[in-house]
This record gives C-alpha cells, structure tokens and sequence, in this order.
C-alpha cells in the first residue's frame, strides 16, 4: 500500500487524480498497480523491456530510488511515492 | 577582489539588503560585482529579471530572440501592451532601466545555439535558465558544465514547477549534481506539451521564477544553502511542496563538447512534414467555397474548439485511434490542430491504417487566422 504522487503531465491518464492509491509491497509492485488502474499509463512509464523511463524519476519520500534499492525498495502504508518527469515550460 | 562603491543614492536604494545582518554591505558588494546572464525573457525570465535589477545585481544578460506577443501579457508581467512587436530583450533592457538605472544590461537578441553557447555564456558567472524547451535546457545545462558555471533552474508546466541549482561548486570545490543527472535524457518529442500548447496559469512562472531569482541572490551572495543537490516542487493545484534530493549520477557522460540538442531531443527530423501531404489554408478555403465534397478533422481539444475552430469535426490526437470509423475513405479529408503539427501525428497513424486521402492544413488554425480571418482569435 502507497501513495502515488501523479505529476501534471500525467494526470490526463489518471482521470485527472493527484493522487493514487496503489498496492504492494515494493515500488514495482506499486507502479505496476498503478499501471493496472489506470493502463494508458504504461507506456509513458515502462519503456519497451518494461524499465522505467529515463526521462521519470521515482521518489520514496525525498529519495530517489535509485539511491535506496531500485523498483524493489520496500514501501508500506504511510509511503509517498512521487513520480518525476521532466518538464521544460518557462519562457512562452 | 577589486573594491566596489556604491553611491549615495546606491546606499539608500539598497538600504533593506544592507541591514539583513547576514547579508550587509558585502553581500551587495557581491551583487554588484555578480554577471548573470538570464536566459528567456518569458515567464520566468520576467521575475527573474525584475528581482535581479531591482535587488542590485550589477550586470546582466537578457537573452531571447522573441518578440512580444498579446498572448505573453498574461504572465509576462515585464512588458505591457506597448512593447507588443517589440523584440522581447529589447523591450526588458528599457522596462529595467527604468528600474534601475545603476544596473548594466547586455542585450542578446538571438537564440542560444550550439554554436554560440559558449562564447555568450564564458562573460557570465551564473546562468539563469528560464526557456521553455528541452533542446535548449540540455544545451544550457551542457555548455554550464563545460564552462564550469552554475546554472539556476526552473521549469513549469500548467499547474506545476520545478526549481533546483544545477552544477554548484561546494566548500570542497566539488561540482554538485547537473539536469542529465537528474534527467539524463528528454522525453520523446509531444509527450510532455511547452506551454504554448499545454498552458500555464499566470501566476505561476511569477511563483516560480521568484523563487529562482532566490535562488541566484543566495548563490552570488553566498548567503544561506543554495538549492544545490535537491529539486523543490511546488503544485500550485494542491498546494502541495516537495523537496527532492538530487544525486550525482554515475553513468552521466562527461560533457566535454556541444551537440546537435534538436537531434538528441527526437525533434531534428522534420519526417512528419516530409511524409505528409498537405494543403495551404488558401486551398482549404477554396475547397470551402466551391463546396468540393471533403471532410474537415479537428484533432485539438475541446476546450481550444471553444476558442476558435474551423466547423471541423473534432476528435482530439489522443482519441483518433478509437475513431477510426469516423474518418471517411471516400473523400479527400484536411487534418488540422494549431499549428500543424499534432495534426501531421495524426495522419502519419491514420496512414499506417491504410488511409491516403488525407492532407495536413498547412500552419494550422494559426496560419488561417494571419492569412484569412483576422478575427479570429489566436492562442
């Protein structure tokens, strides 16, 4: 059980929810749950092999998961998971 | 470091800075001194602007190649109805010094490219980055890196922003973390739409950008700790903040030259207009008027129908694939969105289906309302 945080760029996917709550007892687990809630997600997260896209982060808390333990870094139900994406907006 | 006065009037100016015990006489001193170059003089670049001249920092660079349009005044809060044509750095340059005229501001009316990163940014301490596409926030980030220069970011898109000081040298004299180790690569071209055709609400880049400018006087100054190594979100729907901590990543490539960012960015070839037939807005109203047998599509959204539209029948880009019935085969069918380019993405998928009567309105709803109907409202 987490809370996924939707960023602006992605929420046309997710009914237009900020928020989601997923379950699972990993990150993968987590995101994928995501996925499967809401399936017109997955191709802008997983690439082709099914790894997260270079161009999103992934945060547990304040943490990028790629400083803890990856999509297996343990979540439980007080966890915020935020997804990060590149945005570029500012001068038009 | 070569003594710097300030005047009389100076003083008085500057008095608030002056009595921040922290800050004092010798954090101004430092802004005086301070070369800032601010890239993009749109949304960010217009807080970002007004809070460096007005706070003191000696010299600056105003680079964009824009002009003003009536469309910017929502959020550009730099330039008003009278500087509508006008070149966008020209137009900051004489709103600024008004506003300080002990400030120096080098104008660079011209885009920043590959070619002529590096010179431009060498003359400057610090880089301001406030541009609104991805090509450009890799090559600001890259030419920082090579150039040895802090480079404070923000970005924003619609509801929501994002601040962070990339390549900030500690007390150690390590670099910290830049974008590539953040992001090391840009989303593929039309996922994440600029602000031209996503939006942004008005008040946001003055958010943002005040918040970068923050950041810029605390780096110059060296007062408090910078945003080096973390990434500040800020959604201005929940009003939720986040502060992320940002690693050096050690699979970024060393940066040692400039690339070709349009090419790393997928947008360097130009296939869509190669592949797609078109027709000119003249032809399309041509075809109107002799009431030729054709289908009009309009794959933009909704909410831009309500703004203007051409009669076309609307099914948005996202939605095409799921209305494929609804596209006629028997006769020829005009494709259009803004500017032209959601609509060539439409028919490149529509094509792979099997369809060959369709043809993209050159230029858009844009080119028809320059060229055809200037009541037209654009957006």
């Amino acid at each position: 059980m987490a809370n996924i945080i939707i960023p602006t760029p992605l929420r046309k996917f997710t009914a237009n929810q900020a928020s989601v709550e997923t379950v699972g007892g990993t990150v993968q687990e987590s995101v994928e749950s995501l996925a499967k809630q809401f399936p017109d997600l997955n191709k802008h997260i997983f690439d082709a092999e099914g790894k997260i896209r270079q161009f999103i982060r992934i945060y547990v808390g304040d943490e990028d998961i790629n400083a803890l333990n990856q999509e297996n870094t343990k979540v439980e139900n007080s966890t915020v998971i935020s997804i990060i994406p590149a945005i570029a907006g500012g001068a038009q | 470091m070569a003594q710097v006065n300030f005047s009389k009037q100076e003083l008085e100016r500057y008095s608030r800075h002056l009595i921040i015990p922290e800050f004092n006489i010798e954090g101004q001193r430092k802004l005086k001194k301070a070369k800032v170059l601010v890239v993009g003089t749109g949304g960010l670049g217009s807080p970002l602007l007004l809070y460096l001249a007005a706070a003191g920092v000696g010299n600056i660079g105003i680079l964009d190649f824009d002009v003003v349009d009536d469309s910017n005044l929502q959020r550009q809060v730099l330039f008003t109805v009278d500087d509508v044509g006008k070149p966008k750095s020209e137009a900051a340059k004489a709103r600024l010094q008004k506003l300080n005229p002990h400030v120096n501001f080098t104008v660079h009316n011209t885009m920043l490219t590959s070619e002529n990163a590096l010179n431009i940014i060498k003359d400057y301490d610090l880089v301001a980055d406030g541009t609104d596409n991805f090509p450009t926030r890799y090559l600001v980030n890259d030419a920082c890196v090579i150039l040895d220069k802090v480079n404070v970011y923000a970005s924003i898109f619609r509801f929501e922003g994002q601040v962070s000081v990339f390549n900030y040298k500690n007390v150690d004299g390590v670099n910290g973390p830049h974008y590539r180790d953040l992001f090391p690569t840009p989303p593929p071209p039309g996922l994440v739409p600029s602000c031209a055709e996503g939006g942004v609400i008005g008040v946001l880049p003055g958010i943002i950008g005040s918040l970068q400018a923050n950041e810029v006087l605390k780096v110059i100054s060296g007062v408090g700790d910078p945003l080096a190594g973390r990434l500040f979100l800020f959604d201005a729907l929940t009003f939720e903040t986040r502060t992320m901590k940002v690693h050096k990543n050690k699979d970024t490539p060393a940066i040692t030259q400039l690339i070709d960012y349009e090419i790393f960015c997928g947008l360097g070839e130009k296939e869509n207009d190669q592949e797609v037939k078109e027709i000119t807005v003249e032809e399309l109203s041509s075809w109107k008027v002799t009431k030729k047998d054709f289908q009009l599509v309009d794959v933009r959204e909704g909410y831009e129908y309500e703004i203007a539209n051409l009669g076309g029948q609307l099914i948005p880009l996202g939605e095409i694939s799921s209305h494929v019935n609804d596209i006629r085969s028997d006769v020829d069918v005009v494709v259009h969105c803004r500017s032209g380019k959601r609509s060539a993405d439409a028919i490149l998928q529509l094509e792979k289906l099997g369809f060959k009567n369709l043809y993209n309105l050159k230029g858009g709803i844009l080119a028809w309302a320059d060229q055809l109907d200037p009541e037209m409202a654009k957006y």
